[in-house]
C-alpha cells in the first residue's frame, strides 16, 4: 500500500520546517499577542477551599475602582448557559466555567472580573467580599470510594465515576495454573504538560453579525462545537480563528471553560474581552492536571519467564469535574500488553473525583502510566526469577513475523520490529561498557543503575474509547481534512483546520503536497482555515497528524493531480494511462516531445473552459477527508476495540546515579531507539521525541502537583513544580529504525507522543537498578531527590 | 499609581514614556511599544521567556520594572537581526538544525545563547548547558538547541563550512 522509503523525492529528507522563520525572528502571533480595539481584560478570583458552599458576593468595592466594567459569577453563567459537555454519561455531575453554589477544589474560579486592563481587573478581584462555609474535602482517591467520604458532587451520589472490569482471554484459568505470580502496586502522581506559554483567549462578539470570534492557545478537538453547545448558539455562529500559533500544549490546552466565560463577557459588555491565565491560574485554576493513578497489578509467568496473563486495575483521579479526561483510561486498552505476547488481560478501570484540580489530556493520553506500570512488572518478573531483564523482554516480545498481531483487547498491531530497535539501542549504547561503568561506579560505593523500557506508542489519533467508556456515544470516526488549491499563476496552497503546537504541520503539508504533485516543498504555503471554512479536524491529538492530515494532504493532492492528469489526456488525445506525470508537466509516455506544462495545463483549468474535458470544473482544488485507518466500528459487547490504527515503538537505555545523600538523580548516558515507519520530516520526529524524553524525566523525577491533607496545591509556581532544564535533561542519542506502516499513505505512524511514553518506566527502571543491591524497589513516580533521599535516609536508620 | 517619565534605548532606537512605577519591563516592551517577540512565560524569574539583554546582559523582564530600565540600553529578540528581511547566524542556526517547536521559549533561549556567544567564541557543551539553563523549554529536550549554538560558534569563528551545518 506504500511506496518504498528510498522512492520519496521530499518525504524523510532534512528541510528547514518553514514556520520557523516568524518564531526565530520574534514574529509569532501567539494569543497573547492579539490586539482589538476597546479590548478588556478578565482576572479571576478563586476559592481558597478545596470544598465550601459560596455565600454572598460582595462587588461594591470592586466595582467602585475606575475603570472595572462587571464582576461575574457563577449563578450569572450557569443561568445564561448550557453545562460544557462532559465524556462519560454522568448527567448530575454538571461543570460550568465558574463555580455554581458550591467551589469543589482551591483554586476553582469562583468570580470573573472585568476591567480596562490586566492590573485593574487584578486590583478589583483582590477587592471581592466572597463569604464561604467551607465543607468537608476529600483528596485522597481511594478514601474518595469510601461509602463514608464526601460526595464531590452530591446530586451523583458517590465518588466514583466509571467502573468496568473488562476480562479478555481466560485470566482466571491462566492465574490458576501459573508456576508464578508477582503482585505489585505502581504509583503515579499527578503532573502535567505545563507548556512555557499559560492558556489564554481572546473573545469578540460580533452583534450585526450574530457571531462570536475566538482566538486561543488550544489544542481541542471540536472546539467550535462545544463552545456554540454551552453558549446556546447555532454551530455557525462561532468562529475560531486557528491561525493562532500555540506555545506548546502536548495535549493539555483544551481551554473550553475560558473561551465560554470569555465569549459570555464579550457578548454582555459589547467588547472584546481577553484572559490570559498567569501561572497560578493555570497551575491552580487551568483545570489541566494529568492522571493521577494508583495501578494494583498482577502477573503470572512460568520458569522461563514467559509472561502469560495480567490483571490490572487502574483508579484514576479525575479531580473536582470530568471532561474528556477519564477517557485516559480507555485509550491504554488499544496497546494494554505493551510490545508482549501476553496472552489473557484482565482490565479495571475507575475513575474517581475528588476536591482536587480537574485532569486534561496528558501527551500519550493515559499509555504512559500504563507503560510504567506494565514495564514495572517486567523488571520485577526478572527480579524475582533472577533473569536479566533484557532476555526476559526479548522472550516476551512480539515477533517480527507475528505481525499483523492482535491483542487480547481487540486491537491489532499493524507491524513493529521490537527486537531490533531493542538490539540497536543497546548497541548504541555499548550496552557492555554501560554496565562495566555502573559495576565500576558500585565498586566505589556508588548507587548506580541502568534503565531498561520498551514501550508503545499508539497512533492514529481514533476516539474509540469514547463508546468503549461511554455507551450512548457512538462516535466512529475521528476524521481529518485538507484542501489543495492551485491558483491561476501555478502556485499552491494547502489549508488545514487546526492550530499548532509546535508539531510542524505548516512543513508537513507542504511536504505531503510537494511529494504528491512532485513541486518544490518551499512553493507550498500552507494556511489554517478557520472554523467556518467546513475543514473538519480532530485538531493534533493522539499522535494523529502525520497519518490523518497526511492521508487528507495526499488524498487532496491526488484528486488536483487527477484533474491534471484529465485534462492533458484531453488536450492530447490519449488515455491516462499512456501518460505520465513529471514534476507537474505531463507527457505522453510513448512519445515525451509531446507534453503539456504544468503553466499551460493551471491556464486552461483557470482561463479556458473551452478546452477543458466536458463536464469538469473549472479551477483547481481539491478537498479530501481523511478516516482513520481501521476505524468505523463500534467496540465489542466485550469491550475488545481497535483503538488505533497504527503502533511505533521505542526502546530506551539510560544510566543512572543516585545521590545516597541528597536522593538527586543524575542521568549520564541516554540512548532510544524508535521505529515510527517512514519518517515525513526527521528533524521534527527527533526534536519531539527528544522533548517527550525531557518530559517524562520530569515525570519520573521532579514534576508533581502536590496536595495537602486539606486539598491545598502546595506546587503552584515554578519554585515547586519542578520543570527539567538543561541540567537535568542529558544529551541524548535517538537511533531510527523503520517498519513502515501497511495502513498509511507513505508507510509513516505517529511519533507525537514518543519519548514521553518510554522515559519515565526507563528512568523508573533505572533507579531501581541503582537501589537494588540495597533490596530496595520504588514504583511511584515521581522520584524525587526528597522522595529517594527519605527513603534511603530510612534505610540508613534501619540498618544502625 | 504613580506615573514616571522613562527614557531608554530598545533596539538602537531612542524611547520615551510615561509609565506606572508598577510595570514590568516586559509589559511595557510588549503592550506599550508593541514588541510582542518577548514572551511572557511564568512572571516570576524562572522560566526565562521574558528574557532581554539589558546593557548586554541577559535578564528577566518580568523581574524588572520599566522604571528601573531608565538610561539604559535594550535588546530584545527584534532587535538580533541585522535588517528587517535578514536574520542573525545564531537565528539562522536555530532553523537549521530545529532548535525550537512551538517557538514559545525561542525569543529567549536566543537572547541566553546570543549573550553567551558575546564572551565566548568556542563554548564547550556544559557552558553552553550553563548559559541556557535558566531558560525552560517544554518541546526540545535542549539538544538541539545546545547543538545550534554550537553551529552558531563555528559560523561565527569564521569556520563557516558547508560540514558544519550537520
Amino acid at each position: 500500500m506504500n511506496d518504498a522509503p528510498a522512492s520519496f523525492r521530499y518525504v524523510g529528507k532534512a528541510r528547514r520546517a518553514r514556520e520557523h522563520r516568524r518564531f526565530i525572528a520574534g514574529s509569532g502571533r501567539y494569543v497573547a499577542d492579539v490586539e482589538l480595539p476597546g479590548m478588556l481584560h478578565v482576572a479571576l478570583a478563586a476559592s481558597p477551599h478545596a470544598s465550601a458552599r459560596i455565600g454572598a458576593i460582595g462587588r461594591d468595592a470592586a466595582l467602585a475602582l475606575p475603570g472595572v466594567r462587571a464582576v461575574v459569577t457563577g449563578a450569572e453563567i450557569a443561568a445564561a448557559t448550557e453545562p460544557m459537555m462532559s465524556g462519560l454519561d454522568l448527567p448530575k455531575v454538571l461543570r460550568w466555567p465558574l463555580a455554581v453554589g458550591e467551589a469543589r477544589y482551591a483554586g476553582e474560579w469562583v468570580a470573573a472580573v472585568v476591567a480596562e486592563t490586566r492590573p485593574l481587573a487584578e486590583d478589583a478581584a483582590e477587592l471581592l467580599d466572597i463569604s464561604y462555609d467551607a465543607l468537608p474535602a476529600v483528596v485522597d482517591p481511594e478514601a474518595a470510594l469510601r461509602p463514608e467520604a464526601p460526595a464531590v458532587h452530591p446530586a451523583h451520589g458517590s465518588n466514583l465515576l466509571y467502573r468496568r472490569k473488562f476480562t479478555w482471554g481466560p485470566v482466571a484459568e491462566i492465574f490458576a495454573a501459573a508456576t508464578h505470580r508477582i503482585q505489585y502496586r505502581a504509583r503515579w502522581h499527578r503532573s502535567a504538560t505545563v507548556p512555557i506559554e499559560t492558556f489564554g483567549v481572546v473573545a469578540r462578539w460580533d452583534a450585526s453579525a450574530r457571531l462570536v470570534e475566538i482566538w486561543a492557545s488550544v489544542q481541542m478537538p471540536k472546539y467550535s462545537d462545544q463552545i456554540a453547545r454551552a453558549l446556546k448558539l447555532p454551530g455557525n455562529a462561532v468562529k475560531v480563528h486557528y491561525d493562532i500559533d500555540v506555545g506548546g500544549s502536548y495535549g493539555g490546552k483544551r481551554g473550553l471553560k475560558h473561551a465560554v466565560l470569555a465569549a459570555y463577557l464579550a457578548r454582555r459588555l459589547g467588547a472584546p474581552v481577553r484572559l490570559i491565565e498567569d501561572r497560578l491560574e493555570n497551575l491552580r485554576g487551568g483545570d489541566a492536571h494529568g492522571p493521577d493513578r494508583i495501578f494494583d497489578v498482577e502477573m503470572a509467568f512460568d520458569d522461563d519467564g514467559t509472561v502469560r496473563a495480567m490483571k490490572m486495575r487502574a483508579l484514576d483521579d479525575v479531580g473536582a469535574y470530568a471532561g474528556r479526561a477519564p477517557f485516559q483510561l480507555g485509550k491504554p486498552v488499544g496497546a494494554i500488553v505493551g510490545p508482549y505476547r501476553i496472552a489473557a488481560v484482565e482490565y479495571e478501570p475507575i475513575s474517581v473525583t475528588t476536591n482536587k484540580t480537574p485532569e486534561e489530556a496528558v501527551r500519550g493520553f493515559g499509555q504512559a502510566p500504563t507503560n510504567f506500570a506494565i514495564e514495572t512488572g517486567i523488571d520485577l518478573v526478572a527480579r524475582r526469577l533472577g533473569l536479566d531483564r533484557i532476555e526476559l523482554r526479548r522472550r516476551n516480545m512480539i515477533r517480527r513475523d507475528e505481525f499483523p498481531y492482535t491483542i487480547p483487547s481487540g486491537s491489532t498491531y499493524d507491524s513493529g520490529d521490537y527486537d531490533a530497535v531493542l538490539q540497536k539501542a543497546l548497541a548504541a549504547a555499548d550496552y557492555p561498557a554501560l554496565v562495566a561503568r555502573r559495576d565500576a561506579a558500585r565498586a566505589q560505593g556508588k548507587l548506580a543503575g541502568i534503565g531498561i523500557s520498551c514501550c508503545l506508542e499508539p497512533s492514529g489519533g481514533n476516539s474509540s474509547f469514547e463508546p468503549l467508556l461511554n455507551p450512548k456515544n457512538e462516535t466512529t470516526t475521528w476524521m481529518e481534512g485538507c484542501l489543495v488549491r492551485i491558483d491561476a499563476v501555478g502556485a499552491i496552497v494547502a489549508a488545514m483546520g487546526t492550530t499548532s503546537a509546535g508539531q510542524g504541520h505548516e512543513t508537513l503539508l507542504s511536504t505531503v503536497v510537494g511529494e504528491v504533485l512532485e513541486r518544490d516543498p518551499e512553493s507550498v504555503r500552507a494556511v489554517r482555515a478557520d472554523s467556518l471554512w467546513a475543514l473538519p479536524s480532530n485538531s493534533p491529538v493522539g499522535s494523529r497528524m502525520a497519518i490523518m492530515l497526511g492521508a487528507a494532504a495526499a488524498n487532496a493532492a491526488r484528486k488536483v493531480k487527477d484533474q491534471l492528469l484529465a485534462i492533458a489526456a484531453h488536450r492530447l488525445g490519449a488515455g491516462a494511462a499512456e501518460l505520465s506525470y513529471r514534476g507537474g508537466d505531463v507527457l505522453l509516455a510513448s512519445d515525451p516531445a509531446r507534453r503539456i506544462t504544468w503553466d499551460a495545463l493551471v491556464d486552461i483549468a483557470h482561463r479556458k473552459f473551452h478546452l477543458l474535458p466536458p463536464g469538469m470544473e473549472p479551477g483547481l482544488q481539491a478537498l479530501a477527508v481523511a478516516e482513520v485507518p481501521t476505524g468505523g466500528s463500534l467496540p465489542g459487547p466485550d469491550g475488545r476495540v481497535q483503538m488505533y490504527p497504527c503502533y511505533a515503538f521505542e526502546a530506551h537505555v539510560v544510566y543512572a546515579e543516585v545521590d545516597p545523600v541528597t536522593g538527586q538523580t543524575r542521568l549520564g548516558k541516554y540512548v532510544c531507539g524508535h521505529d515510527c515507519g517512514v519518517m515525513i520530516n526527521p528533524d521534527i520526529v527527533y526534536g519531539m521525541t527528544y522533548g517527550g524524553i525531557a518530559h517524562g524525566i520530569g515525570a519520573a523525577l521532579y514534576e508533581r502537583f502536590a496536595y495537602d491533607a486539606e486539598g491545598q496545591l502546595v506546587s503552584g509556581s515554578f519554585m515547586d513544580y519542578l520543570l527539567p532544564s538543561a541540567h537535568e535533561v542529558p544529551d541524548i542519542a535517538i537511533v531510527d529504525h523503520c517498519t513502515p506502516s501497511p495502513h498509511t499513505v507513505f508507510g509513516q505512524k505517529g511519533s507525537g507522543e514518543a519519548g514521553y511514553l518510554g522515559a519515565p518506566a526507563a528512568v523508573a527502571s533505572a533507579v531501581n537498578d541503582a537501589l537494588s543491591p540495597m533490596g530496595l524497589h520504588v514504583a511511584e513516580l515521581p522520584m524525587t531527590p526528597a522522595a529517594l533521599g527519605e527513603l534511603l535516609a530510612a534505610r540508613d536508620e534501619e540498618g544502625k | 499609581m504613580s506615573q514616571h517619565e522613562i527614557a531608554l534605548t530598545v533596539n538602537g532606537r531612542a524611547r520615551r514614556a510615561r509609565v506606572p512605577a508598577r510595570m514590568s519591563l516586559v509589559d511595557f516592551l510588549r503592550d506599550e511599544l508593541r514588541l510582542t517577540g518577548t514572551h511572557v512565560g511564568c512572571e516570576h524569574g524562572v522560566c526565562g521567556a521574558c528574557s532581554v539583554l539589558m546593557e548586554g546582559r541577559p535578564v528577566r523582564s518580568c523581574l524588572v520594572f520599566a522604571v528601573q530600565a531608565e538610561g539604559t540600553e535594550i535588546i530584545t529578540v527584534e532587535g538580533l537581526a541585522p535588517d528587517a528581511e535578514g536574520l542573525s547566524i545564531l537565528q539562522d542556526s536555530f532553523w537549521e538544525l530545529h532548535a525550537l517547536q512551538c517557538g514559545y521559549c525561542t525569543p529567549g533561549m536566543l537572547i541566553a545563547a546570543h549573550a553567551l556567544l558575546a564572551r565566548n567564541s568556542a563554548p564547550s557543551e556544559d557552558e553552553i548547558r550553563e548559559a541556557i539553563g535558566g531558560n525552560l523549554c517544554r518541546c526540545t529536550g535542549y539538544k538541539q538547541i545546545v547543538d545550534a549554538v554550537s553551529l552558531a560558534a563555528r559560523r561565527m569563528r569564521g569556520a563557516n563550512r558547508p560540514e558544519d551545518a550537520r
